[in-house]
């Protein structure tokens, strides 16, 4: 139950140099962050999984904020995820702020085209309701649902009539 | 995107965040002790991510409780006396049997939803930003506990006996999740609470009475001592505040 948000002192040999330089941009800090892996599933970054809320760079100080989507309220990985971020962002140079919040909420809907192939790659199905699931493997609509519950809080468990195959998906949320 | 809470609009809050986090707390740790249990594979995975998906629940709003009151979320949670919790008597019967899980989980969960429904547009962004979230993953808890008591009520074998048997039990104290709160007209005219507890009892009996009703099933009577409903808690609760507090106090003050 740690206290959420994390403040990152960065280097004080390092704030030297961001004085007087241009802020970074948006998109050097979203690169950045789409090194960030989510650790329960290691082959997407937690860009891709649209865990990402606003990115704020400050103009005067180059201080940068970032807001963290977590997928499930209770999500243990969430601390590592947010120390992840952290010490990332923090090789940029200016000061980081991490803010873990619920003001947007994280849907399935926020995965990104290639997060879902990602996914797809290791097994795991798109989010979709029971009856639209489609198999990872051969792509067949003819599955069933197992447990809503599965190994992580994001994901379910199905089978294959057609492959015979057991997969997961991402629980639309 | 800034870092505070703003001050809470009535000291009713503190009284309202803390009953929810309790009661999430307490079921996430009796649904925690069919992990390696359950009577199915599945149903070992099903309660301990359901009883994980509570805990975390009752971790973010004990963390919306500890901001407000300046205090550590792990103190609020671990460090009372059993006396001091504030959860429902309907959570206070013990784990019991496969049914009475199911029943609990049942009647918990349908009220749990209406209440969430009753604070997801509320006037406190804190609150009603995490309600929001919340709400998206008490619904597969709702789907489970109607799927199995769908399924036991329609077992000839001994499923749906102990099935009744359970809701005779826990009938009477099911209403107690809508016992009236000390400040409660405050966050109602404050708009973070929709409606008056007992408004939202109302609404939680026309949800389940169709379903109860369809399969033969006991309703739960008229709420005892509504006044006590979040006190006086038991033998059985006393028993989990020993199982779930004896790391803490194994070593006061260690960090993991």
């Amino acid at each position: 139950m740690s206290e959420r948000g994390i403040q990152v002192s960065i280097a004080q040999a390092r704030a030297g140099a961001v004085i007087g330089a241009r802020p970074l941009g948006i998109e050097t800090v979203r690169s950045a962050l789409a090194e960030v892996m989510d650790p329960e599933l290691p082959m997407v970054s937690i860009v891709d999984l649209g865990m990402i809320g606003e990115i704020v760079v400050d103009r005067v100080t180059g201080a940068i904020e970032v807001e963290l989507l977590p997928t499930f309220v209770g999500c243990p990985a969430l601390a590592m995820i947010e120390t992840a971020v952290a010490s990332r962002l923090a090789e940029l140079g200016p000061p980081v702020r991490v803010e873990t919040t619920f003001r947007i909420p994280w849907t399935t809907d926020r995965i990104t085209p290639s997060g879902l192939a990602a996914l797809a790659t290791a097994g795991i199905a798109a989010p979709a309701e029971p009856d639209a699931v489609h198999c990872p493997w051969c792509g067949s609509g003819r599955v069933v649902l197992d447990s809503s519950f599965g190994p992580t809080q994001c994901r379910s468990l199905h089978y294959c009539r057609d492959c015979r195959q057991p997969f997961e998906a991402m629980k639309p949320v | 995107m800034t870092g505070t809470v703003a001050a809470p609009p009535t000291t009713g809050l503190a009284d309202l965040l803390l009953s929810m986090a309790d009661d999430e707390f307490v079921i996430g740790f009796s649904d925690s002790e069919w992990t390696g249990i359950a009577p199915l594979l599945e149903e070992d995975v099903a309660m301990s991510s359901i009883a994980q998906d509570e805990l975390g629940h009752a971790a973010a709003l004990y963390g919306l409780l500890a901001r407000l009151a300046g205090t550590d979320p792990d103190a609020i949670a671990y460090d009372r006396e059993p006396d001091a919790y504030r959860h429902c008597r309907l959570l206070d019967h013990g784990r019991g049997d496969w049914a009475m899980t199911i029943a609990r989980r049942f009647l918990y969960d349908s009220a749990d939803s209406v209440r969430l429904d009753a604070l997801a547009g509320g006037g406190w962004a804190p609150l009603a930003e995490l309600v929001g979230k919340i709400r998206r993953e008490e619904r597969y808890h709702r789907m489970h506990a109607t799927a199995w008591l769908d399924r036991l009520a329609r077992d000839d074998g001994e499923g749906r006996p102990r099935l009744i048997a359970a809701l005779e039990t826990l009938g009477p104290d099911a209403a107690t999740v809508f016992a009236p709160l000390p400040d409660e007209p405050a966050l109602v005219e404050a708009g973070i609470l929709e409606a008056p507890m007992l408004d939202l009892e109302v609404r939680w009996r026309t949800a389940i009475e169709p379903v109860l009703i369809e399969h033969r099933l006991p309703l739960p009577p008229p709420m005892r001592q509504p006044d006590r409903a979040r006190l006086d808690h038991g033998q059985p609760f006393r028993w989990l505040w020993g199982e779930f507090t004896s790391v803490r106090r194994a070593d006061p003050g260690a960090t993991w």
